[in-house]
């Protein structure tokens, strides 16, 4: 152990023992970055009004009260249906977008780009008011179809970019290779490209998901009168008083992110454990 | 070389014509394929935000005025919640980057398969929920809450502090959320930077934290520059955090744009607002875009 | 497979032209590919040679010109439709799938029944020597057997072109030599009409039947290897391919003289002002006894290179020059050389007095 302290950590000689200052830091980083979060799934078991930790008395009535309730019920269909739709929506709509990026050589593509990711920049709230002006031109306002469109638009830049670089790291000659072999484009793009990109569709599919999932103030908006969705109904509550309600809905929902993330993972190692299969 | 008969040259000629034509609509055809999202783009964020830009111009009577603008100058108000704007979000930003620095650097020195496994803490808060984790740190940070309870326990402080619905709860809030945008991208440009270069420096005299200032950080410079200015432009533009951890005492401008519809339904105070939000946003950008690539911001998400 | 030989198809090109901005690629190309004839584009990395191929697979699109496979104008069709067969220079075998898979992948194409498309994938597989390798994935492949899937993939479906694209430029030297001749005997097997991309000369040299030597979006010259190595056409070609020093060429009334010294040449002198005298190290040689017919200059020796089954002699005229001279080396002939700053005499015999184009053509 002692001798761990002096021997060198990097290319600069500098010792573990000098950096032990970093190292501290760094996992008392990483402990706060993970450790709030998980902290809500004991307390959630908690009897108390007040979410003790760790908990005097366990009990579920938290859960009994969500699963009971069918205002939450509602809301939580609501959200599941759009997050559905806005995964089924934006992932072929940018996975598109991201292709016709990555081959076309246009000069006006840098536009194109950008125009594509500005909903990632611009202020949620503006996109909020913007598109509730839209819809009641378009007479879509408290509609599930506006849910999902706007939800589409701010997963597109998450789309675009996560499968845009995969794209990047592809070897487009292997499309090449598949049409002189005979293989329209269309052909080539479905039997050969999209197989490899798989785990970053599926990683994009994933995140445009939870965007629409986690979404709060577009759906303050646009998601009104029988329809609201989970997380409004969630924010609503929280702006009033901290009812425990709340952490039980939180503690399924990192159940649900968790598992998601798990299902990423697998899509991934899957992806590379079948080609040497 | 050109030693051609007659008609094949004119062969080549209308060849080229056809030729031209085929170029044209294969790329035409490509970029086609990104017209649905592009089209998204323009019906419910182009167009809406055009129209929120001229309604900012229409005073409470209903006609061209700039009203909108002179109470955003005249009220001390607005001026107030401007600045707090501008101060959470560099404060956001700096804490980001006092945080998240090291611990990208912490990472960017381990294994792959070490590294790998820390950057699990980074993406899981990442992809978790915004509302959820806001809503964990609203319990923790309460009157009665974790924080307190076991300050108190510990003795570091008497009296329950006030941690939460003012200005310090927004922060911890804000810098939870954002540090994952500013980690990831300076991470991944110092994986990107060739270890040779510390050797070098090594190697030509260069003490370890001398290597470090006058080569590792310049280069991790771009990294840290695209993140910073993510979190930037997000935290210009945040709702939900600040509006449940700063419990009405800390007022951002997309905070005072909603309650201007929800509250006042004053429609065209709320878009002159935004207007001015959006403007200072694409001015950050366009000021940043001239030392960083934009696409290197998204580096993050990509991961 | 036998029966490909009679189908192989000549290939026209006629006046291709590709510019990127102001640079030209291609400029104004014309080439006739004989039917089943190893052809192979020879240049360095930026010539046009790989640009060119790509107009012949259709994956660039030429400002104009014409292309035909046989009679059939193909240069508008799309690369799915040429049927041609290629290799790419990574590979690009495609990692989802096995080596069967990859392999069949043209035959599905071409809606071939299962039980036929088993076994025209195993006798293509056997032809590349890699019988019994289909149910293998990709990454458990060297190098080599990668470079044989690829082969099978093209020829499977049975092509009248063969395209390759600098396939060999992975491997290591031992294994690029045994392939070079193994690709001749296919060729020569398959017998179909074959473009090769290369910049590699001695690899152009052993495989083919003629060369392009491509250069600045042009081909400089088309010769068979022998015509190409012997008789460059330009300074570029007969420094491209082997090495060479060039000694400027003056005439004097009707004798030609380099460096001082008149010289004797039995070879075809090229009608023009701007002439060169090619050396090539081996055919210079170290003056013993009577130089008979051979023409002599004198020279100092410079440098002297030990090099295991040959040494190489740098030697610097009175004008400044330096010639060099390669010869083979026995036990003791190491010895037997003139040492640093020797006077010496080299010959070069008029059979080997190469007259050329100066200029880069």
């Amino acid at each position: 152990m002692i001798g761990w302290f002096g021997s060198p950590a990097s290319e600069t000689q500098i010792t573990h023992g000098q950096r032990l200052w970093l190292y501290i830091t760094s996992v008392i980083t990483m402990i706060l970055l993970v450790l709030p979060t998980f902290i809500v799934i004991p307390m959630s078991f908690s009897d108390s009004q007040y979410l003790e930790f760790p908990p005097q008395t366990w009990s579920t009535r938290w859960y009994q009260s969500y699963f009971n309730s069918p205002e939450w019920m509602r809301a939580t269909s609501t959200s599941l249906k759009a997050a559905t739709l806005t995964m089924l929506v934006a992932t072929p709509i940018g996975v598109l977008a991201a292709y016709g990026l990555h081959a076309s050589k246009l000069p006006y593509l840098r536009i194109a780009f950008v125009l594509l990711i500005t909903p990632m920049m611009v202020p949620v709230v503006l996109i909020a008011i913007g598109a509730f002006y839209a819809y009641v031109k378009l007479q879509i306002l408290y509609t599930m179809t506006g849910l999902v469109l706007a939800h589409t638009l701010l997963a597109i830049p998450l789309v675009v970019i996560v499968t845009g670089s995969a794209l990047k790291t592809y070897d487009m000659n292997q499309e090449n290779a598949a049409r002189s072999l005979g293989a329209p484009r269309w052909k080539a793009f479905l039997t050969i490209t999209l197989p490899q990109i798989k785990f970053a569709v599926i990683v994009s599919g994933l995140l445009a998901f939870l965007t629409s999932f986690d979404e709060v103030v577009i759906a303050m908006f646009i998601s009104g009168g029988d329809n609201p969705t989970l997380t409004r109904n969630m924010f609503n509550a929280l702006r009033d008083q901290i009812d425990p309600t709340i952490a039980s809905i939180s503690t399924l929902m990192i159940v649900l992110t968790t598992a998601l993330m798990a299902i990423a993972v697998l899509a991934g190692r899957a992806g590379r454990t079948k080609d040497s299969g | 070389m050109a030693v051609t008969s007659i008609d094949t040259g004119m062969a080549e000629r209308s060849n080229a014509r056809g030729l031209r034509s085929d170029e044209r609509l294969e790329r035409w055809r490509l970029f086609g394929l990104s017209s649905p999202a592009l089209l998204i783009v323009l019906v419910i964020l182009l167009i809406p935000t055009g129209w929120l830009f001229f309604v900012s111009f229409i005073g409470a009577d209903g006609s061209y005025s700039l009203e909108n603008y002179e109470r955003m100058i005249t009220r001390r108000s607005y001026a107030r919640i401007f600045q707090t704007t501008f101060q959470v979000s560099l404060l956001t930003t700096g804490l980001c980057i006092l945080i998240g620095y090291p611990l990208a650097y912490f990472m960017s020195q381990l294994p792959t398969r070490w590294a790998n496994l820390c950057l699990i803490t980074v993406l899981l808060p990442f992809w978790t929920s915004l509302l959820v984790r806001t809503y964990a740190w609203l319990v923790l940070l309460q009157r009665q809450g974790l924080v307190n309870e076991w300050g108190m326990t510990l003795g570091l402080w008497q009296e329950p502090l006030r941690l939460v619905h003012n200005m310090n709860g927004t922060l911890i809030g804000m810098v939870h959320i954002m540090l994952p945008f500013l980690i990831l991208p300076v991470y991944g440009g110092m994986r990107a930077i060739d270890r040779d270069y510390l050797k070098a420096a090594a190697n030509l005299g260069a003490s370890p934290a001398r290597a470090f200032w006058t080569v590792f950080f310049p280069l991790s410079t771009p990294g840290l520059f695209a993140g910073a200015l993510m979190v930037f432009i997000l935290c210009l533009g945040f709702f939900v955090t600040p509006a449940i951890l700063g419990g009405g005492r800390v007022i951002l401008v997309s905070m005072q744009i909603v309650s201007n519809i929800e509250l006042f339904v004053n429609w065209g105070a709320a878009s002159a607002l935004g207007v001015v939000l959006l403007v200072l946003t694409m001015m950050v950008l366009w000021i940043a875009s001239r030392f960083v690539r934009l696409e290197q911001m998204t580096g993050g998400g990509a991961r | 497979m036998s029966d490909v030989k009679q189908d192989a198809l000549p290939i026209t090109v006629r006046g291709v032209t590709k510019t990127y901005g102001k640079v030209f690629a291609l400029d104004d190309v014309s080439l006739d590919v004989r039917s089943g004839e190893f052809l192979t584009l020879l240049g360095p990395s930026g010539s046009g040679k790989t640009t060119l191929l790509m107009v012949l697979a259709g994956f660039t699109r030429p400002d104009r010109g014409s292309l035909k496979f046989g009679e059939t104008e193909m240069i508008r069709k799309p690369p799915h439709l040429r049927d041609l067969g290629m290799v790419f220079q990574n590979y690009a075998l495609f990692p989802h799938m096995t080596v069967a898979g990859n392999v069949g992948y043209p035959l599905k194409l071409r809606g071939v029944s299962k039980t036929e498309m088993a076994s025209r994938v195993e006798r293509a597989l056997e032809t590349v020597q890699l019988g019994g390798y289909g149910d293998r994935g990709i990454e458990q492949l060297s190098g080599g057997q990668k470079q044989r899937v690829a082969l099978a993939r093209s020829i499977v479906f049975e092509p009248r072109i063969l395209l390759m694209d600098e396939p060999l430029s992975a491997l290591d030297k031992k294994l690029r030599d045994r392939m070079q001749i193994e690709l001749r005997h296919l060729h020569e097997k398959l017998g179909m009409t074959t473009v090769y991309v290369t910049h590699d000369q001695r690899e152009a040299l052993t495989m083919s039947d003629r060369i392009a030597v491509v250069n600045h979006g042009r081909i400089m010259q088309l010769a068979t290897p022998q015509e190409l190595y012997e008789q460059p056409a330009n300074k570029f070609v007969a420094d491209f391919i082997g090495d060479s020093t060039f000694l400027e060429v003056t005439r004097q009334g009707d004798t030609y003289v380099a460096a001082g010294v008149p010289l004797r040449t039995n070879r075809k002198i090229p009608d023009t002002r701007d002439l060169l005298l090619m050396l090539r190290p081996e055919r210079v040689s170290l003056l013993e006894g009577d130089p008979g017919e051979a023409n002599v200059f004198d020279a100092t020796v410079s440098e002297l290179v030990y090099q295991g089954e040959s040494f190489l002699l740098y030697a610097r005229l009175q004008d400044g020059t330096e010639l060099s001279v390669r010869g083979a080396m026995r036990a003791g002939t190491f010895q037997t050389l003139p040492s640093l700053g020797d006077p010496v005499k080299l010959t070069l015999d008029p059979a080997d007095t190469v007259l050329i184009e100066g200029g880069e053509g």
